[in-house]
């Protein structure tokens, strides 16, 4: 863990929604890519012992990414997000739900607005979700259940080895 | 959580009501007079609350008194907290990203 960068992790109950800020070390189009395009977010985009693994994505307004998050056992949860409004760099919003494999949706899903700023090379990304109903929020973390090999010891060893 | 917690205390009454519950056990008849409102109106969220386990109904003579359950409300904040480990992790992860990236270049 990053001690000098901002890290915030808000539910607002009663709204039903979750509010998420992050710091990042790097400038915004970096951080952006890191966000937008399928070979970085594969690389990032599942807490670990999971990964996730994109099967296609098209990134502009109405197109869809559909992925799966992929437990150590090798089970898969599938999810499409379909990209409502981009700025480039700056926002995008997509309204994100569960799948089966062939792609058919399970609804509701949630909607994501992501917002990109930087300052003196540190990149913020604010992230509100809203869910209609908590039990999404449950749902998320069924597959997370089997509890975090990554600890902050092995984080430490990475990031001795990329220095 | 077979009922949705998040519909339970996204009701500003319910909340009201939980906090009052979380003092001191009440009966649903001291709770309408406390909230002013009808037997029934109170029941309803009575109901709700103790649908998600949030409220637990123990006798005592010929009255019921509603508890609050405290371990649930624990159970549900921790699990919030899981959710925020969730993504720690994988800020953690992009963190690393950038990093390979930027040396990359």
């Amino acid at each position: 863990m990053n001690k000098d960068l901002l890290f915030d992790f808000n539910v607002d109950k009663a709204a039903k929604m979750v509010y998420i800020t992050r710091e990042f070390n790097a400038s915004q189009s970096l951080v952006w890519d890191a966000f937008t395009k399928a070979e970085l977010l594969d690389q990032w985009g599942a807490p670990a012992p999971m990964r996730a693994q994109t099967k296609y994505m098209d990134f502009k307004v109405g197109g869809r990414r559909f992925y799966a998050m992929i437990s150590p056992d090798g089970q898969e949860r599938w999810s499409v997000q379909e990209f409502t409004s981009i700025t480039p760099k700056t926002n995008f919003k997509m309204y994100n739900a569960f799948a089966d494999k062939d792609e058919n949706r399970e609804l509701p899903g949630s909607e994501w607005d992501y917002n990109f700023s930087e300052q003196n090379g540190i990149t913020r990304v604010d992230i509100t979700i809203y869910n209609e109903s908590f039990e999404r929020l449950e749902k998320l973390l069924e597959g997370f259940k089997i509890g975090f090999t990554m600890t902050l010891k092995n984080l430490e060893e990475l990031l001795a080895t990329l220095s | 959580m077979k009922q949705d917690i998040f519909q339970a205390i996204a009701d500003p009454t319910r909340r009201a009501i939980l906090t009052l519950l979380a003092i001191q056990a009440l009966t649903p008849n001291v709770m309408a007079e406390k909230f002013d409102m009808t037997r029934q109106a109170v029941s309803k969220h009575i109901k709700v609350l103790h649908e998600c386990d949030l409220v637990r109904p123990k006798q005592s003579g010929r009255e019921i008194y509603y508890h609050f359950n405290a371990k649930k409300m624990q159970e549900f904040d921790n699990w919030l907290a899981q959710f925020r480990q969730n993504w720690e992790t994988q800020f953690n992860q992009l963190d690393q990203l950038l990093t390979t990236i930027k040396t990359q270049k």
